[in-house]
């Protein structure tokens, strides 16, 4: 069943599994960075301000609900083959994710240290980057490897307009009807959300502070 | 949007498609994850197996699971049980969660009350435990049927899918309209299952308003 | 409370009447004997002709059930023979290769004749029709230009130096790269996973991400983009002819005369026109241009 993972003639070349498995990963990074820079401050802004909430609760769901295979094939069918489409796609995947988890982060913050942070002088602007954002972190966090796990997956979907990525292996495992090489591309999308989870994970342990560290569970409900 | 018009019975026929391959699994995998999480809200060893697999489940790819589940349960090619079992499989991992966390926060002073006045464990937990989950469990309900129903078009891959069809028709015909079609007909879909759970979910609750 | 517990035994109820299709919905049944599912592969000219077959059928009663876009010849036909559909549009050398890798016939009656006798028991073609749909190597005019290409014999010295473009299981298929190996020694640079005949296999072409690729003879997208399809004089690519694959049990006479008529009208200018139509700027659903070319050939 595995045989075709293991089989060492798949793991060279230009289109050997460590290449996919590259090509994935880069997929995956430069998307979270794209949709980081819109929704953490798009997130932050309304956090803040408090104004247009429910904007973001309604984008975020309305996001969520886009078939990710109709919006890459409506990019694709616009401006033609590449990688821009792939990356239209999983941006709008993973914008909804850590926008909510900014904006609930944000909110979340005590009113009171809030209240601290303008009594001692400081800006609007300092308010919101020295105390908010730092103590919202561990919910943007939350959104972000949210947004990564989904991310990961559904790379998976470039290969369908021709691009790269471990996607190749299931839809040439597929046109095939070769399981063992549908399997390897599935097992290794999951071993490589995992991975990315775990750098995720280990970025978050060295740029949280520990005071925040403990993230309550359902304790504020 | 004129193809729509054009189109009339075509899309109803993959709307009902659609639906039917996003809905039964919700339904089917609420059923299996009620017991599953009130398991994982009671036991620690139960915990800690549950929520690592429904997590590596999670990292499953659903192109991949679709694609393969055919061959691995092993039914006829075009049986829409291989992408009702995905699904269900998803609902399940992203439902054993909601609902142990849901029963979790059930307050303790409560479910004391409730067998002081002498309920029994099965009465108490459909008549206590489960109706003061149902807002944390209704919400994880509105999560796993608005991807459903965002996932169901993967299945046109092994010639299943609702509206997935429209994609690659649309794909292959070089045709906007036709997959603009199938990608407003998700979302009005998920929007409407969404709106409507959460009117069930109010109707269930009158508390969770009324204290408010 | 007892509103509640009312509301929760009928999501309960509810959830049970759901559970129904995994025990058995009746779509998912083997159809009525009197019904015949009708499949396509997941390119438009098969859609097409499968439309076509369908709206034969319908309009002389028999009752049919459409099951379009399924995917490709390695999937559906697992599908013919489990009896998901009975009936599906197909080519007669492919079709031969893939139930017979070592087939040698390259001659449309040759062909016909061996795919007769290799196909499984159970699954019948009717007749032949003269439409022909190969695959073949495919460049842009510039390419052509630029290496003097005629035939695939003229590309062979430039094959190591090309990346060539095709469906996925062109890699695997005997009339595909294997073939082209064999028959005339010729080893493409680099293989891109595009689609069958499709968008992603044109735009590849007129890209230049790919300089040769296997699109099919009577794509419209030829003409269009004036392509130049390379001959093929070693025949790795046998004679395609139109024809129903269909299951026995289901092909009663009635079927088989009204399928044999429309092959008996279809040729290889029929299927360019009726191509040209579906990609015309208006998009025309397949069922009405098959309800259209039915009006027409009288059928």
């Amino acid at each position: 069943m595995f045989g075709w993972l293991f089989d060492p003639a798949h793991w060279s070349g230009t289109t050997g599994i460590p290449v996919r498995l590259l090509e994935h990963l880069g997929y995956t990074l430069l998307t979270l960075l794209i949709a980081a820079l819109i929704a953490i401050p798009l997130g932050a802004f309304v956090g803040h301000t408090g104004k247009g909430g429910f904007v973001i609760v309604g984008l975020s769901n309305a996001l969520r609900a886009l078939p990710t295979t109709a919006v890459l094939i409506l990019v694709v069918l616009w401006a033609g083959l590449g990688d821009f489409p792939v990356y239209v796609a999983l941006v709008l995947l993973a914008i909804p994710p850590i926008m909510a988890g900014t904006y609930a982060g944000v909110r979340a913050v005590d009113p009171v240290t809030v209240d601290a942070a303008r009594g001692v002088g400081m800006r609007e602007s300092g308010v919101l980057l020295q105390v908010e954002i730092p103590n919202a972190l561990p919910l943007i966090y939350g959104g972000f490897r949210g947004a990564a796990l989904q991310v990961v997956a559904t790379a998976t979907i470039a290969a369908y307009t021709g691009a790269g990525g471990l996607g190749r292996l299931v839809f040439d495992g597929l046109a095939l009807q070769d399981f063992g090489q549908m399997l390897a591309g599935a097992v290794l999308v999951a071993l490589l959300a995992v991975l990315v989870d775990l750098g995720f994970a280990g970025l978050q342990r060295l740029t949280v502070s520990p005071g925040l560290r403990p993230v309550g569970t359902g304790g504020k409900r | 949007m004129t193809w729509i018009f054009e189109n009339w019975e075509r899309f109803w026929e993959v709307t009902a498609v659609h639906l039917r391959l996003s809905v039964v699994p919700v339904l089917i995998g609420f059923v299996l994850a009620v017991p599953l999480g009130w398991w994982a809200s009671r036991s620690q060893t139960a915990r800690a197996v549950l929520f690592p697999f429904a997590n590596v489940l999670f990292t499953i790819p659903s192109i991949a699971l679709i694609v393969i589940t055919p061959v691995l349960i092993g039914v006829k090619i075009l049986d829409e049980i291989n992408v009702i079992v995905p699904l269900t499989v998803y609902t399940v991992a992203l439902m054993i969660r909601s609902v142990a966390d849901a029963l979790s926060a059930v307050p303790g002073n409560v479910i004391a009350a409730a067998n002081a006045m002498g309920y029994r464990p099965l009465r108490r937990f459909l008549t206590v435990d489960f109706p003061l989950a149902l807002p944390v469990t209704i919400a994880g309900l509105r999560v796993a049927t608005v991807s459903n129903i965002s996932m169901v078009s993967v299945g046109a891959l092994v010639g299943l899918g609702g509206y997935g069809q429209l994609f690659t028709e649309g794909y292959q015909t070089d045709y906007t309209g036709k997959v603009l079609a199938g990608l407003i007909g998700t979302v009005v879909l998920a929007v409407l299952a969404d709106g409507l759970l959460l009117l069930i979910g109010r109707l269930l609750t009158p508390w969770a308003r009324a204290g408010r | 409370m007892k509103r509640i517990a009312t509301a929760v035994a009928a999501v309960m109820l509810l959830s049970a009447c759901g559970g129904d299709p995994l025990t058995g919905d009746g779509k998912n049944e083997p159809a009525p004997t009197d019904t015949i599912v009708v499949g396509s592969a997941n390119f438009p000219e098969s859609r097409l002709l499968s439309e076509i077959y369908a709206e034969a059928l319908s309009a002389k009663g028999v009752k049919v059930s459409k099951k379009p876009n399924i995917g490709n010849r390695e999937l559906y036909f697992k599908g013919v023979q489990d009896g998901s559909i009975d009936l599906i549009p197909e080519y007669t050398g492919v079709l031969l290769k893939h139930v017979n890798k070592e087939a040698p016939e390259v001659g449309a009656d040759e062909v016909y004749a061996a795919l007769q006798k290799a196909l499984p028991k159970g699954l019948i073609v009717l007749d032949k029709s003269a439409a022909e749909d190969k695959d073949a190597v495919v460049v842009t005019k510039q390419i052509a230009a630029q290496y003097s290409l005629k035939s695939i014999d003229d590309l062979v010295p430039y094959c190591k130096d090309l990346s060539f473009g095709g469906p996925p299981e062109f890699q695997n298929r005997p009339d595909g790269l294997p073939g082209l190996k064999a028959k005339y020694n010729c080893e493409f640079k680099e293989f891109k996973a595009l689609d069958v005949g499709g968008p992603l296999t044109v735009a590849g072409l007129k890209d230049n991400t790919v300089q040769a690729a296997d699109l099919f003879t009577t794509d419209a997208a030829i003409k269009a983009n004036e392509f130049v399809v390379l001959e093929d004089p070693k025949n790795v690519f046998a004679a395609q002819n139109v024809l129903p694959l269909i299951n026995e049990k289901k092909a009663s006479q009635q079927v088989r005369d009204t399928l044999n008529a429309i092959s008996k009208k279809l040729d290889t200018k029929t299927l360019l026109e009726l191509n040209e139509k579906l990609s015309s700027p208006d998009k025309p659903e397949p069922e009405k241009v098959a309800k259209e070319w039915l009006a027409s050939a009288g059928i």
